[in-house]
């Protein structure tokens, strides 16, 4: 009987101020990738509210070799916090997931099982298939989310249906060729991933993730914001 | 080749060929001269209607959210368990 390669997995989550929610991911990630070999690296830009206290003490329930805590001293941006990561990754493949927990870590066996069918360079989550879903969006937010989506797929044909999601699973070094031309930021710098990778060529693959926004109430699209969007569309436009 | 090239050579293919037909006056001249709106009207249609078709068929999920209130309530009675203080929300 052929013996089946096993492959590490490293799962990056950047943390600011997620003491709950980083806890609450990793009893998650656990429960779902029983037989999986992972590491979960934590990229903290020193949280004030005690996050790093409640890594430390994951680390003595799970194992420092599953859980690494990998800080730094303030906030200093997504993109340099996957950098960061991945220079402690020592994984065949890493995933990259929001701490807040609107990215379901049940998800993760499904991006895996899609890579090994697939033998995909990148599987993507996408919330806009069937199958796929959110919750918590009004009637505005979906618009606006469904006009940018139709703007940038006329402008970019990025090869993928959701541009701005950030629950990915990447081979380790397509994630470092990619990242290293990369220069965007927020959710811009995750279009850009994901665009550079389709110029690249890399095989992309999607799977369908829902996606439960906790922040009820506040809007996170105001008139800056879309500007910052558009910006960002014409960059890309340009540039890749 | 960069993307905005593609797309350009694009809009220069369409542009010869409308200058072509023009040209050619197969089709009247006061309909050519106004094929490149058709074009941008027809354009801006098919996004609104993308964007309509779109919102309809949204894909929502409210049942998700009721088991992710289940699985942090099943964390966080496993982590009081194990003497680990994640505090409140």
């Amino acid at each position: 009987m052929a013996e089946e390669k096993k492959y590490k997995y490293s799962i990056i989550v950047p943390t600011y101020n997620e003491r709950l929610n980083i806890a609450l991911i990793v009893y998650l990630i656990f429960k779902h990738l029983r037989d999986v070999d992972f590491e979960i690296i934590v990229v903290d830009d020193g949280s004030p509210d005690g996050t790093q206290e409640i890594v430390k003490q994951l680390q003595h329930l799970y194992g420092e070799d599953r859980i690494l805590l990998r800080a730094r001293a303030k906030k200093l941006g997504l993109g340099t916090a996957y950098i960061h990561g991945l220079k402690h990754a020592t994984g065949d493949f890493v995933v990259i997931m929001d701490a807040d927990l609107s990215h379901h870590p049940k998800y993760l066996p499904s991006f895996i099982k899609k890579q090994l069918e697939t033998n995909a360079s990148i599987v993507t989550g996408t919330r806009y298939v069937k199958g796929g879903g959110v919750h918590g969006w009004n009637l505005m937010r979906k618009l606006t989310s469904r006009g940018a989506n139709v703007l940038a797929q006329t402008l970019l044909w990025p090869g993928v249906s959701d541009l701005t999601g950030s629950f990915r699973l990447y081979k380790k070094s397509v994630l470092e060729d990619v990242i290293s031309s990369c220069v965007s930021k927020g959710y811009v710098f995750q279009m850009e991933m994901i665009v550079r990778a389709t110029r690249k060529g890399y095989h992309i693959e999607e799977v369908p993730i829902t996606f439960v926004d906790r922040v009820f109430g506040t809007s996170k699209l105001g008139g800056s914001e879309i500007v910052e969007y558009l910006k960002g569309l014409v960059y890309l436009l340009l540039t890749t | 080749m960069k993307h905005i090239v593609k797309i350009l050579s694009l809009l220069v293919a369409i542009s010869a060929f409308w200058i072509g037909l023009l040209q050619a006056a197969i089709v009247p001249r006061s309909h050519t001269w106004l094929l490149p709106i058709y074009f941008v009207v027809s354009l801006g249609c098919y996004g609104l209607l993308m964007v309509g078709i779109g919102l309809m068929q949204f894909p929502t999920c409210p049942q998700e959210a009721v088991l992710l209130q289940q699985d942090i309530a099943e964390a966080k009675d496993f982590f009081k368990h194990k003497g680990v203080d994640v505090g409140s929300d």
